[in-house]
């Protein structure tokens, strides 16, 4: 057994140096040199700074700009340091009373929309990070933000289009408008 | 039901059915020593481990000799991972500067990591340096898929040899399954993930300037956005591969910079049920008769199939609750609808629920959306996929030993109705083997309800619960069935990082992982030193329909018989609820 136990250490030691050190800095090697946008977690620059990532939403309340999903994250909202859902129930009141309060402040930031709330509007996502909303939640918020910024309702739009990606190979996925380079766009079109 | 969702669903088994028999024949080769096309690249290296190591690959092994050397592996890995957890704060390769550890915490991971489950109490990105990451968390996702992998191979060998002593060497099976399998499926996955946008970084967290400033819960301005980065990729493909699931972040696969991209999305479920789909047709391909494995596989997916659909339609019907408020929840071209809390938009209802059908059939347990949040029977399927004894496509190389105990307690019970002695490929099933067998079958749902009934008994159990009524119940309840059957996912809403949860699940993952697996080898070295009984008029053939049906029907009344009152108070109430207002 002992000769069994020294083979097990050994074996475990070049399995670890293999696996665990070889391996993932082989990969960080390569990643680096071809991909490293998106090794380095797909940022985008303003005048050389990083003002976020194409990959994870913000905690936008402006009315001028198109609000992200609600989240979950503590304690600001869209913590990409400290990812996670809200973990409520569906039967769970206090989901209904966030959803409440929820659908309160996209009514009164736009009091004369009577359009139904898309759904993933008002319900939080599993990361809190959640850099997407739905088509139907952009539409819903395209005269709000027109109003704001003082552009036309179609210009808003064009540029939500712009930010729209529909389902890859037009099946995998769903249709989703990236809501941190939509508001970007709209500041560099006012600047 | 949209038809986007069911053509994913069609696509993802189909690449899967495709991929099984290449795949299984390549691994088949692999156990058998043969080659295999992949000596050129590894070969070289595999020889310079068994020399380093003093390792004489054709020595053979007894179930006793096999069983220990795994279980001595095993605990290397554990000690591993907890002395890492424990030292991090001195270690390189910490740049956030974590700190140590808890104890409790550090235990609790390490059976996690060990024993192929990963249950997350840890918090990725706010507990675990890369270093942790790295040589700790991510080679036992190879090493532990690898056990399991050499466990079926030694299973296999029982059937396949007869008047033998020895059922292989444990060092060469795991030793191949890593570097043969699961490395090189990795290194290709890892790059094609990388590309997408999966971070692969050694550098620190990247601070950003926010668009728009915003506020903390205290009321304070918050100006910047800290986004955690981190070596994912190369963790996060074997997490799959490996049916590990531990997250590299805390939202797991819910994550964007974990799984940026639909497409990402389905090449990770793929990950997450190749190895195991593929593995049956191997079964097949070592005893000589592949029907044999395809029989198994058409069990697997009688039972996936139906429990995916009625997941899947849980979630698109949505929460009746939020209607009422008027909430549009119809799904359309602009709009996922259904069940959106915790899930993320790039991968709607449909990758979601196929995501939580999948990960709780194969014992993975990596989440693209939060099962906490899904609709009481949405939440079901998941639940119940576990309480099959993650035999349905299981863990890589667990899964389909489990489901070759439940064609033996199978073939034992069609041969009580018959009266004939049983048989399986060729080797006579007697009182030994069902005493194993009874074993394997009966300990992972002894620690669900034991365990499950401890919690609900005690105020320290209770304490953990998040949510209210029924549903907290359940939240006790997924979390043993998960550790119970070492799959991983939570309904995450549940305080686990306790002493007495941290203790308790762990505790119920070392039972679940290697009671199961010592008989499983005591059954392989019983039936390796039978003779091979020819096949008569009176023996059943177990490749037919028929017997797909019988496997089934053992595998369902098994489940049902254990957990349908369990299920009755959580569940099942919360849908009454729900349905009535």
């Amino acid at each position: 057994m002992l000769r069994q136990v020294k083979q097990a250490l050994l074996l475990f030691t070049a399995m670890s140096i293999l696996t665990g050190v070889v391996y993932p800095l082989a990969i960080t090697g390569i990643a680096q040199v071809v991909f490293p946008r998106q090794a380095n977690g797909s940022l985008i620059y303003r005048n050389g700074q990083p003002v976020g990532s194409e990959l994870i939403g913000q905690g936008f309340t402006d009315p001028k700009y198109f609000w992200c999903r609600p989240s979950a994250t503590s304690p600001v909202a869209y913590n990409a340091a400290a990812s996670g859902g809200s973990n409520l129930g569906p039967t769970n009141p206090e989901l209904l009373k966030a959803v409440w309060g929820r659908i309160a402040a996209l009514r009164a930031a736009d009091p004369t929309n009577e359009s139904p709330i898309p759904v993933d509007l008002v319900t939080s996502s599993g990361s809190g990070l959640d850099p997407h909303i739905s088509p139907a939640a952009a539409e819903f918020q395209v005269a709000r933000v027109a109003g704001a910024r003082g552009l036309d309702v179609e210009t808003v739009r064009q540029a939500v289009a712009r930010h729209t990606a529909s389902r890859t190979l037009g099946l995998l996925g769903e249709p989703r408008v990236n809501v941190v380079e939509l508001n970007l766009d709209l500041d560099d079109l006012q600047r | 039901m949209t038809g986007h969702a069911i053509l994913q669903m069609g696509l993802y088994l189909a690449v899967l059915l495709l991929l099984a028999k290449p795949l299984g024949w390549y691994m088949a080769r692999v156990y058998e020593g043969k080659p295999c096309g992949l000596g050129w690249a590894v070969g070289w290296l595999e020889r310079l481990i068994y020399r380093l190591c003093g390792i004489d690959p054709t020595e053979e092994m007894a179930w006793t000799t096999y069983a220990k050397t795994m279980l001595v592996l095993n605990l290397l890995g554990f000690g591993a991972v907890y002395a890492l957890l424990r030292l991090q704060h001195l270690l390189p390769l910490n740049p956030e500067h974590l700190a140590a550890a808890a104890p409790d915490l550090a235990m609790n991971t390490a059976a996690s990591f060990a024993t192929n489950t990963n249950w997350q109490n840890y918090g990725g990105e706010t507990t675990l340096s890369y270093l942790t990451q790295m040589l700790g968390l991510a080679v036992q996702n190879f090493l532990s898929a690898a056990t399991g992998m050499a466990v079926l191979v030694a299973l296999i060998r029982g059937f396949v040899r007869h008047s033998a002593q020895t059922i292989g060497n444990f060092w060469y099976d795991l030793t191949r399954s890593t570097l043969y399998i699961l490395l090189p499926l990795s290194v290709v996955g890892a790059l094609l993930l990388v590309s997408q946008g999966v971070v692969q970084t050694l550098r620190p967290y990247e601070r950003a300037t926010l668009v728009q400033p915003t506020k903390d819960a205290s009321g304070k301005t918050v100006n910047e956005q800290t986004i955690a980065l981190g070596p994912a990729a190369s963790q996060v493909i074997i997490k799959q591969l490996g049916t590990n699931g531990g997250g590299f972040f805390n939202a797991n696969s819910a994550h964007p910079l974990e799984n940026p991209t639909p497409l990402t999305g389905f090449l990770e479920l793929v990950a997450i049920l190749l190895i195991a789909v593929a593995l049956c047709y191997t079964f097949g391909e070592m005893v000589g008769d592949t029907r044999q494995g395809w029989a198994v596989l058409a069990a697997m997916l009688v039972i996936f199939v139906p429990l995916l659909l009625l997941g899947y339609a849980a979630e698109q019907a949505g929460n009746p609750l939020l209607s009422t408020l008027g909430v549009d929840q119809s799904a359309g071209s602009q709009q996922p609808g259904g069940n959106m809390e915790g899930k993320e938009v790039r991968f709607g209802i449909g990758q979601s629920a196929i995501w939580a059908a999948a990960t709780t059939a194969a014992s993975n347990g990596s989440v693209n959306s939060m099962h906490d949040s899904y609709t009481p029977m949405g939440g079901l399927v998941p639940m119940w996929l576990m309480q099959l004894s993650e035999v349905v496509f299981g863990g890589v190389g667990s899964g389909l030993y489990g489901m070759l105990v439940f064609a033996i307690i199978a073939v034992f019970v069609a041969g009580l109705m018959v009266g004939r002695t049983p048989e399986y490929l060729g080797k006579k099933i007697e009182a030994f083997e069902m005493k194993m067998a009874a074993l394997v079958i009966l300990i992972p749902p002894l620690l669900v309800l034991v365990g499950a009934a401890l919690a609900v008994a005690t105020p320290w159990g209770k304490a953990g619960v998040s949510n209210p009524g029924p549903h907290g119940l359940s939240e006790i309840l997924y979390a043993f069935s998960s550790a119970g059957n070492n799959n991983g996912s939570a309904f995450a809403g549940l305080t686990g990082n306790t002493p007495f949860y941290n203790v308790a699940l762990a505790l119920a993952m070392l039972a679940a992982r290697y009671w199961v697996a010592i008989p499983t080898l005591a059954i392989a070295g019983s039936l390796a030193r039978k003779k091979a009984t020819p096949t008569s008029a009176g023996t059943l053939p177990t490749h037919t329909p028929l017997f797909v049906l019988l496997l089934v029907g053992v595998v369902i009344l098994v489940g049902a018989l254990t957990f349908v009152p369990a299920l009755a108070l959580g569940p099942i109430v919360e849908q009454l609820m729900m349905a009535g207002g």
